[in-house]
């Protein structure tokens, strides 16, 4: 069997059962559009101010929504046994973890990419950012996506690893939100953004080969115990 | 005839308490090698260092004279079975199968699944089957037909299993044996026949 096929193999099983899971699935769109609802709500209604931040609250919101779902990215696999079946498949497990990780990304971070106009528009983000918006976070929760597999994979063995997750994984959560809300502020003010989009990308890009060998690695000693 | 599985001088020790030193084995075609020791005796360890799932054991292992990539060739069935609860019965036999680079028609899944007492339940989702059918969804695999396979390993593979269902699987295990694979299990039942051979853990207390 193709590698291709192993690989479409997987994603049909991960959305498949990212479907039956679907109540655990609206936790992040919804978590994201609560938060920033609640900001010119709790903060200042005057569009201006709201302008002025809403690139940095659209970004930690879609960043904080991402965390909230990564726990359970290996969590039944590891529970049920599958995890040991995919570490002892006849192909890379590499090209494995790469479909659940976009498989991943295609039910959180992509349904966040296409939410986050509407919710700029509450915080008066100016039209022309919209687009670097969109674009800033498909790639940057494609990174976010991979990454967070890697503190998934260290924390699967763990009965409450959420926090331990947290604090392994945020340090390299920030470089992609500084840049993801740089892209953001710079289209909004006129600026040229180009250099902090190439940067954005080449963390994706980054994260995309080297990523899942880590990944790989780390679920490696989870099955250990 | 090269071994399939050689492996020499293996140790373990586990808080401070020594399973097993000096242990040598060797799988050849046709063979079926049965662990067997109390709790706590080391089985599921070295089966899981055996196929690579872990490193607690110290010793060399050696699949196929290093010829082939092992993984290719060894089914493994372990404690947790592997078998994800939110999938239909055939829904699991096909990804595992996927997992190993196999594909099979819809016809020879339904005849796996019906061999193992699963008529019926093909697509109701896994959660919904008792424990003993959760397992035989896991071992429907043995029932087909999969040339590229020729080494079982199979820890407990006969738990939770009603009398029928130990009877059938130990005459599968013992045909494939017949066949020129190669079975290492273990088990507390006891299995009896030409082919097996016993290897006790754990006596040397």
């Amino acid at each position: 069997m193709k590698l291709s096929r192993l690989f479409t193999r997987v994603l049909q099983r991960e959305l498949q059962l990212a479907y039956r899971r679907r109540a655990d699935l609206a936790n992040p769109p919804l978590f994201f559009l609560i938060v920033v609802a609640l900001f010119p709500l709790g903060v200042t209604p005057d569009l201006e101010r709201l302008a002025t931040m809403a690139a940095g609250v659209l970004w930690v919101a879609a960043l904080l929504a991402n965390l909230l779902s990564l726990d359970l990215l290996f969590r039944s696999d590891h529970e049920d046994g599958s995890l040991e079946q995919l570490l002892l498949a006849s192909s890379p497990p590499t090209l494995i973890v790469l479909g659940k990780a976009l498989a991943h990304w295609l039910v959180t971070g992509l349904p966040l990419t296409l939410m986050s106009p509407l919710l700029a528009m509450m915080l008066a983000l100016s039209p022309a950012a919209m687009p670097l918006l969109m674009l800033s976070l498909a790639l940057g929760t494609v990174t976010l996506s991979l990454v967070g597999g890697i503190g998934a994979a260290l924390t699967v063995g763990l009965r409450q690893g959420g926090l331990l997750l947290t604090l392994l994984i945020m340090p390299l959560f920030v470089p992609v939100l500084i840049f993801g809300t740089a892209v953001v502020q710079a289209a909004g003010a006129g600026l040229p953004w180009s250099g902090q989009l190439a940067l954005l990308a080449a963390m994706a890009v980054l994260a995309l080969v080297s990523a899942p060998l880590a990944t790989v690695a780390a679920l490696r000693i989870a099955v250990e115990e | 005839m090269t071994p399939v599985l050689s492996a020499q001088s293996l140790r373990c020790e586990r808080d401070e308490r020594l399973l097993f030193d000096r242990l040598d084995l060797s799988l050849m075609p046709g063979d079926i090698l049965h662990l067997t020791g109390p709790n706590g005796s080391g089985k599921t360890t070295l089966l899981r260092a055996l196929v690579g799932l872990g490193q607690a054991v110290e010793g060399h292992i050696q699949w196929f004279d290093g010829q082939v990539q092992s993984n290719e060739k060894i089914w493994y069935i372990g404690h947790r079975p592997g078998v994800t609860l939110l999938q239909s019965p055939l829904e699991n036999l096909r990804y595992a199968l996927a997992l190993r680079g196999l594909e099979r028609n819809e016809s020879s899944l339904f005849e796996a699944l019906e061999h193992v007492g699963l008529r019926g339940y093909e697509d109701v989702p896994s959660r919904q089957l008792s424990a003993g059918q959760q397992r035989r969804v896991a071992l429907a695999r043995l029932f087909l037909d999969t040339p590229s396979i020729s080494v079982w390993v199979l820890d407990e593979p006969l738990t939770a299993l009603d009398d029928k269902a130990v009877e059938l699987l130990k005459a599968r295990i013992q045909a494939f044996a017949a066949a020129g694979g190669s079975v290492l299990m273990t088990s507390h039942h006891g299995m009896s026949g030409d082919a097996v051979r016993t290897l006790a853990l754990g006596g040397a207390e």
